[in-house]
């Protein structure tokens, strides 16, 4: 008992320690990329290439002091980028990020918690987060925040269904909600050659979970919530210093959640095709598929970023015709057809 | 006293708390925040009966659907100033409290009365039909038509609400 | 070991007070929070029996509840929105005729 609780709090603090340092790699890929995108130079003045930049910044959002409007409702307005931020690190937890290693001679999963109710727990927490986004926008006591809130609202309800629908496919195929079994069953190889990961086989559903991932991260374009030319700042434009940093860091945090969620339900999670046939040790396959994750969720992070600097914003009338007359549509008749091939 | 009491009555002291909290704020965000918290000891009551599937749908639908659209509704109406509505002691108060506490005093002694007719005790099967696979079994077997109705609920709710809210017909 | 009383009295308790909020306030809203709040006393109960009768059906009773107040919220809020836009305001004791 006494070792459980150390070893789930090892991973615990790893798992977090790696999420923060992600974030902060993350913020300044995103400068350079975009700076690259825009023929512009991005950050190179602290450290080599600016590669501290991004630590600069954490420690300016530090030091700066925290302003709350004089009507701004303040158990609220220092609730909000709490719910934020726990909602967006708490999913980790289900999500395996290995197969099972041998350490200190002990055979252990590489998650946090092997829940039985994996994928509903990841959808209720992803639901939770909209409290944040829309408590700050309520109790900033502004009329921007309080557009960008309800903006925020709409636009996640909206798309939680179409997410939750699109999870569905994957559902029927594997026949389990435990993410860790899920990602077992794209283990296998269709004809002998091509990985069973869901992306081949759902997708349909692989489109609209990733269209739904943006809209659920605020991503442009999808970012309706903060659009800058027309709501100063959104939700957060009353935030300032440490709380504005955990939403800043929330949003990123919760990309980070998203390509995690994306690699293990569409693209076979850590499974590393072929590498089982290479006659490896236990122990250096294992390692090689932490690194095979790291490497999905990357390369989905890089089509995060390269999608937001690549296209404008929508409307918001355009964002709920293609929340409800497009993406709900094709989820449900994803559904169907799916049901209709594994009765046949 | 085992963990399960300690949790037990942690969470029936936020859960009354809460409650309590819920009717007296005058503003209703604060209101549906504590309602909320609520639906979250609600949901751990269900986790300590081992009721796992609807301890989740407990916090995916009432906390994460529900209450958000309470939110938004209320954030849309802009109702947050509620000095109109100040509420004062009186008569349409003092009765509607002590007839509930009536109701209250009744209930208790019912459920005094019918103590030695009450289950004493988990039976071994509690932890296994809380879980997703023998909830889904039943809800596709023995419930399936209670489930297929369902659909019509909702489909009528969801033109009801359609109409309703519409600004004007036309 | 927690007795299934102990749940009884839980819920019996906060379905008085979600009485209480439907009597006392006036604010449609939190009227219709406080039903919320009894029909969630109401599941407490039906799933205590469910576990301590190691019998499914009261979680089935609880899942179709659910439904059912989600259902209720929608409609319900669209008509406290349809109050709203006729007589600009959710007190319950300002909306006493029977049509305008």
């Amino acid at each position: 008992m006494g070792m459980e609780i150390l070893v789930s709090t090892a991973k615990f603090l790893i798992v977090m320690t790696v999420i923060l340092v992600s974030v902060i790699i993350l913020v300044y890929l995103e400068r350079r990329i975009s700076a690259f995108i825009q023929n512009r130079t991005g950050p190179n003045r602290v450290g080599p290439y600016g590669l501290f930049q991004a630590i600069a910044d954490v420690v300016k959002l530090l030091l700066k002091e925290d302003i709350v409007p004089k009507n701004a409702y303040k158990p609220v307005h220092d609730l909000a980028p709490i719910i934020s931020i726990g909602a967006a690190l708490s999913t980790f937890a289900v999500i395996p990020v290995g197969n099972t290693i041998e350490l200190f001679g002990t055979t252990m999963k590489l998650m946090i918690a092997d829940v039985n109710i994996g994928i509903l727990y990841i959808l209720s927490v992803t639901s939770i987060g909209v409290y944040g986004i829309t408590l700050a926008g309520w109790s900033s006591n502004n009329k921007y925040s309080l557009l960008g809130g309800l903006r925020s609202s709409a636009q996640l309800i909206s798309y939680e269904l179409s997410m939750g629908l699109s999870i569905i496919g994957v559902l029927m195929i594997s026949g389990t909600l435990r993410l860790d079994q899920i990602v077992q069953h794209q283990t296998m190889y269709i004809g002998g050659w091509l990985p069973n990961w869901n992306i081949f086989l759902q997708p349909v559903a692989f489109i609209t979970f990733v269209v739904a991932a943006f809209a659920e991260t605020n991503r442009l374009p999808f970012d309706l919530p903060e659009a800058e030319p027309e709501l100063v700042g959104g939700y957060h434009t009353e935030y300032t210093g440490l709380k504005f940093g955990l939403f800043f860091l929330a949003e990123y945090a919760n990309m980070i959640t998203a390509a995690a969620v994306i690699t293990t339900l569409f693209l076979g999670g850590w499974h590393l095709p072929y590498a089982e046939n290479l006659g490896l040790s236990a122990f250096t396959l294992s390692l090689l598929q932490v690194l095979a994750f790291c490497a999905k969720v990357t390369v989905i992070l890089l089509f995060f970023i390269v999608t937001r600097w690549t296209l404008p914003r929508f409307r918001y009338d355009q964002l709920m015709d293609i929340g409800w007359k497009v993406m709900l549509p094709l989820a449900i008749a994803n559904v169907l057809v799916t049901g209709l091939i594994l009765v046949l | 006293m085992t963990l399960e009491t300690i949790l037990f009555y942690a969470l029936s002291f936020v859960s009354v708390g809460s409650a309590l909290m819920m009717i007296t704020r005058r503003s209703p965000v604060m209101s549906a925040l504590y309602l909320i918290l609520n639906f979250f000891a609600l949901a751990g009551l269900y986790l300590t009966l081992h009721a796992q599937f609807i301890a989740v749908i407990q916090i995916l639908v009432y906390a994460g659907a529900i209450m958000v659209l309470f939110l938004f509704v209320i954030m849309l109406l802009n109702l947050g100033d509620e000095k109109k509505l100040s509420e004062k002691m009186s008569y349409k108060k003092i009765i509607p409290a002590g007839l509930s506490f009536g109701l209250l005093m009744e209930l208790l002694y019912i459920v005094s009365y019918a103590k030695s007719d009450l289950p004493l005790t988990h039976i071994e099967r509690a932890t296994e039909i809380g879980t997703v696979e023998y909830v889904g079994k039943a809800l596709f077997t023995d419930f399936l038509f209670p489930f297929e109705v369902t659909s019509i609920l909702l489909l009528a709710a969801i033109i009801g609400a359609v109409v309703l809210a519409k600004k004007k017909l036309d | 070991m927690v007795e299934i009383q102990s749940y009884l009295i839980l819920s019996a308790i906060t379905f008085i007070i979600g009485v209480v909020g439907v009597l006392a306030r006036r604010n449609a809203i939190i009227v219709f929070m406080s039903i919320e709040l009894m029909l969630n006393s109401v599941n407490l109960t039906l799933v205590a029996f469910s576990a301590y009768l190691g019998d499914t059906t009261g979680q089935m009773l609880v899942f179709f509840v659910m439904t059912v107040a989600a259902a209720e919220a929608a409609v319900g809020l669209a008509i406290v929105i349809a109050l709203f836009r006729n007589k600009q305001t959710v007190n319950i004791d300002d909306i006493n005729i029977l049509k305008w």
